[in-house]
């Protein structure tokens, strides 16, 4: 299990999402991604991207100007 | 009603694959490009209800229109700051994947084989492109067939019967591209020839008008969804596309950087002389976003009143820096005042104080906005 930092700070969304989706896409299941972004819209946005895909949340909240959200991998079903 | 929504496409789903015994084995996928507008979004759901599944895929050209621009402008505050693609996905339960084409993308806005639309759309280029984008996906994740929201007659450039065979053929996806709201008015393709999707469970939709969309929401239970009348783009947008072309005009090249693009969906453009523009913030939003230029941009702001932040696009001299700060001055609260203290920093940083008298309305000729 590894952990990992991304910055998307100064990306506009949906850029920060295309990040961690990029980012999510190397690493195994139980990684954890930890992402720092300066757009609001990433509070919103990348927890969607997380839902949709089954990945979980453990932490989202803005600090500041700063959006942080910390993410656990989780293994991709194939289509069933 | 988000949540309700999901489960009922993922409870529509389990039992349209029991209802057609459609077995692991023959389990056939679908990739739906995905705009985050209604007709994506209903053709998608039509599918799904066949017991295929699918996945959905989202192009980000950089001209999109995004939550992010909301999230800009404070004065629209109340707006949803979501992507709503990834709204859409969720409400269908699908997986969205977002695909970054910024840089491939310039080539189809720069060089459209099929020109331009009202402004500086190139929508069959750009349709082409993103469908052969989802094709290359599809062969890559080994899926069957693309689907999109398409119908005849919607659009005067992408969407006519002429021209929805052009996009088969220059995406290279030619009949594995299904068009589920209107498949009867199209010639039948393999996903329907080949029996993964029943035809006659298809739609005949044509023409401009919305009321069949809106009918098959309703049947859905879909109660919120979005039709952006200006297209998906900022490219359809006139004052938008003006910007665009004023920066070409004044740049020995038509190549961008995503900085560029962006800037232009940002604050009041003006340029008083060929060489130089100012963009100039409209409100406390847009200051925010400009003030992460600072670095790249000649900067000034008012000193002695609240004024916006203003960027300085060009190289200029002495003179073009007294206009600018009168110009400026203009658009903060010492708009009227006799004298207004600015302040312009250079690339280098460094500042300087300049005491300026404010333009009056009447000096700002209506040519100078962009
Ligand atoms: S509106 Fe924009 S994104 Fe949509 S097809 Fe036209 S150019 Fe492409």
């Amino acid at each position: 299990m590894s952990e990992q930092h991304l910055d998307a700070r100064r990306l506009l969304c949906p850029l920060p999402v295309i990040r961690v989706q990029n980012t999510v896409a190397t690493l195994a299941a139980g990684d954890i991604l930890q992402v720092v972004c300066s757009d609001p819209g990433a509070l919103h946005d990348v927890p969607a991207w997380c839902r949709v895909h089954g990945h979980r949340v453990l932490a989202a909240e803005q600090r500041g100007d700063e959006v942080r959200i910390r993410i656990e991998v989780v293994a991709q079903e194939p289509p069933a | 009603m988000g949540e309700k929504q999901a489960l009922i496409c993922y409870a529509v789903r389990l039992s349209s694959k029991a209802k057609f015994g459609i077995s692991m084995s023959t389990q056939r996928k679908a990739i739906s490009l995905i705009s985050g507008g209604l007709d994506s979004m209903l053709s998608t759901r039509v599918i799904m209800d066949q017991g295929i599944h699918v996945e959905g895929i989202n192009i980000f050209t950089g001209f999109c229109v995004e939550g992010h621009t909301h999230a800009i402008r404070k004065k629209d505050k109340k707006k949803p700051k979501r992507n709503q693609a990834l709204w859409v996905a969720e409400q269908l339960g699908i997986k969205l994947h977002i695909i970054d084409v910024i840089e491939e993308y310039k080539e189809v806005l720069l060089h459209p084989g099929h020109g331009y639309g009202q402004n500086m759309n190139p929508c069959l280029d750009c349709k082409g492109f993103m469908v052969r984008k989802a094709y290359e996906w599809m062969q890559e994740q080994g899926f069957d067939f693309i689907i999109t929201g398409e119908v005849v007659g919607q659009r005067p450039m992408s969407q006519r019967r002429d021209t929805l065979p052009v996009i088969q053929r220059e995406s290279g996806a030619g009949d594995l591209l299904l068009r589920p709201l209107s498949a009867l008015n199209l010639p039948e393709t393999r996903p329907e020839r080949e029996g993964w999707v029943r035809r006659d469970e298809l739609y005949d939709f044509s023409g401009r008008s919305r009321k069949p969309q809106i009918a098959l929401a309703a049947k859905f239970g879909f109660e919120e969804y979005s039709q952006p009348a200006g297209g998906c783009c900022f490219l359809t947008d006139k004052s938008y596309s003006d910007k665009l072309v004023d920066m070409w005009a004044h740049r020995s090249s038509r190549d961008y950087e995503l900085d560029d693009i962006m800037l232009l969906k940002v604050g009041r453009h003006l340029r008083p002389r060929p060489h130089f523009k100012l963009i100039v913030a409209r409100e406390e939003g847009e200051t925010r976003f400009l003030e992460g230029y600072r670095k790249q941009f000649v900067h000034l702001q008012s000193k002695s009143h609240n004024g916006p932040l203003v960027l300085i696009d060009g190289v200029i001299d002495e003179s073009d820096r007294l206009l600018a700060a009168r110009i400026s001055a203009r658009f903060g609260q010492g708009r009227d005042a006799a004298e207004v203290e600015m302040e312009i920093t250079d690339l280098d940083g460094r500042s300087q104080p300049l005491t300026v008298k404010p333009l009056r309305a009447n000096e700002i000729p209506q040519d100078w906005y962009v």
